[in-house]
């Protein structure tokens, strides 16, 4: 076999085919996702930052969708592989609405499917750079499903992507319960969304809660966090240690 | 069916818009061994006569599993009826794996019927020389669909295929209207009566007949034999009753089997065969 050195990076593990592409690092990225399953279905929020690299570059980007009557997608990480993501279940569900028979793919196939996309992307050494979320309800089965670029996938009663792993998921576990209300969740998720606001530096004030029940989902208008920034240490953040 | 000079070819239309080769391919069918299917709300029975050719061999296979949820009985070239169910198991495993979900019966029907419908299609193939009775649960419910070697494909309460079926189809015929709500032990009974008719006089016994089961918690299977032998033997002797819950009557010991009297008013459109010309 043949390579043409030259053109192929050092770190490369590819085979034959030395001009294909794949994705090495991201560049448009979104930050976490966070949901949980509540009385009538599933809560998920994730707010529309688009950052370049550390500038916070777009600040209207949608990173939560439905697919199909039934399912909910939330994604965090490279924002054009969400696109293409999109594209995938947009061909699959229309597939599926074309058989017109009784049957639709529910969250649980939405997932598996998303579940080995992810997994062969990463098998060929070109991930689709995304955590995704997959939430929903069918024929009153709730259903909460995480898969990462590498395939990783599980499902739970609440799930988060990167930063909201390490913040959101401490507090859901203290604070989470079966049955939660409509209010309980979303002051919930709020509560997870705020911590994320103040420590993660790519997050933006500006989200949007998504529900999805039996009947169909929805995705709340943008709205901000209130925030409080009059905590003595910041009002005077030299007091223990003045800087020289 | 008289030879003509339109037959020789699938892809030869005759002047009066048949195509002979699908045609005789459905005599295929017809000839092969008889298979049943019938159906509740919640459970699907499949059977079978196996007729081995001498004393000395095995019958041939012609139920088979396809998923938990799907089960196949086939009636005219069993080799063609064992490629197709491989097909069907591929289709069904593929799909578990992709979506971890079961494959709905009424789409793999349809993508046996597409598989079937080329072969009319081609001058270098032949149509599929076997009819496959297919039993699934879905989603929405039971399901019991008939697949032709023309490619078309019918759901049923209940129906029969192969040689002297007609017999079986005149019983379910006379019988399907309580089928829905039949109990899972009942529907099984009401499938060895109509195996039973369709052998016109010879004994019903577990080694000439297979039964499969498919329903709500109960994962397809092949019952054996001895259960068979069983349920047999519990309504054999019983004989001339025909109601639905048939206890086994002690003073009763006849072993012939008697003609279950006839009900009134059954309709005709549901046992009927399609196709037959």
């Amino acid at each position: 076999m043949q390579f043409m050195a030259s053109k192929q990076p050092e770190n490369s593990l590819l085979g034959p085919e030395s001009d294909s592409q794949r994705t090495l690092y991201p560049y448009v990225t979104g930050t976490s996702v966070v949901a949980l399953k509540y009385k009538d279905g599933i809560l998920m929020a994730a707010d529309m930052g688009g950052s370049y690299g550390s500038t916070l570059r777009y600040k209207s980007v949608e990173r939560m969708k439905p697919i199909g009557k039934h399912s909910l997608l939330g994604a965090s990480g490279e924002i054009s592989d969400f696109q293409e993501i999109l594209h995938y279940l947009d061909e699959l569900i229309l597939y599926d609405n074309m058989w017109d028979d009784g049957n639709s793919l529910g969250p649980k196939e939405v997932h598996n499917y998303l579940t080995r996309v992810m997994y062969n992307r990463r098998n060929k050494f070109n991930p689709l750079w995304n955590s995704l979320v997959l939430g929903g309800v069918k024929n009153g089965q709730k259903y909460l499903g995480t898969v990462s670029m590498i395939g990783v996938n599980f499902e739970d009663n609440h799930v988060a992507t990167g930063f909201g792993n390490h913040l959101a998921r401490p507090i859901l576990r203290q604070e989470w319960h079966e049955n939660l209300s409509f209010e309980d969740g979303v002051r919930l998720l709020e509560k997870c969304m705020r911590v994320l606001l103040y420590r993660d530096r790519s997050a933006i004030n500006k989200l949007q809660i998504a529900k999805i029940t039996e009947e169909g989902s929805t995705i709340s208008q943008p709205y901000s966090l209130k925030t409080y920034w009059e905590f003595s240490a910041f009002a005077n953040p030299a007091q223990g240690a003045v800087g020289s | 069916m008289f030879r003509n000079q339109y037959d020789t070819d699938v892809t030869t239309w005759s002047p009066a818009g048949r195509l002979f080769q699908v045609e005789y391919a459905m005599e295929a069918v017809k000839q092969g061994s008889a298979a049943i299917g019938l159906r509740s709300r919640t459970h699907i029975v499949l059977g079978c006569v196996n007729k081995a050719n001498s004393e000395l061999s095995s019958h041939q296979k012609k139920i088979f599993k396809v998923d938990d949820h799907i089960g196949v009985a086939i009636a005219g070239l069993t080799a063609d009826g064992r490629v197709l169910s491989r097909y069907m198991r591929n289709e069904c495993i593929n799909y578990s794996f992709t979506y971890e979900s079961p494959l709905p019966v009424g789409r793999l029907v349809v993508q046996l019927a597409d598989k079937a419908q080329v072969c009319t299609q081609r001058s270098w193939k032949r149509p599929y020389g076997v009819g496959l009775l297919v039993a699934g649960l879905d989603e929405s419910g039971a399901h019991l669909y008939y697949n032709c070697p023309s490619g078309n494909y019918f759901e049923y309460q209940a129906f029969a295929i192969g040689s002297r079926s007609q017999a079986a189809k005149t019983y379910l015929e006379r019988r399907f209207e309580n089928f829905t709500d039949a109990s899972r032990d009942d529907l099984v009974k009401d499938a060895l009566m109509a195996i039973r008719e369709t052998l016109q006089g010879e004994t019903l016994e577990s080694s000439v007949c297979t039964i499969a089961v498919v329903g709500v918690g109960e994962p397809f299977h092949i019952l054996d034999q001895g259960s068979v032998q069983q349920m047999i033997d519990a309504f054999e002797i019983v004989g001339e009753q025909e109601g639905p819950a048939a206890e086994p009557d002690a003073a009763a010991g006849q072993d012939a089997s008697a003609e279950p009297e006839p009900e009134q008013g059954a309709a005709a459109g549901e046992g009927v065969a399609p196709m037959d010309i």
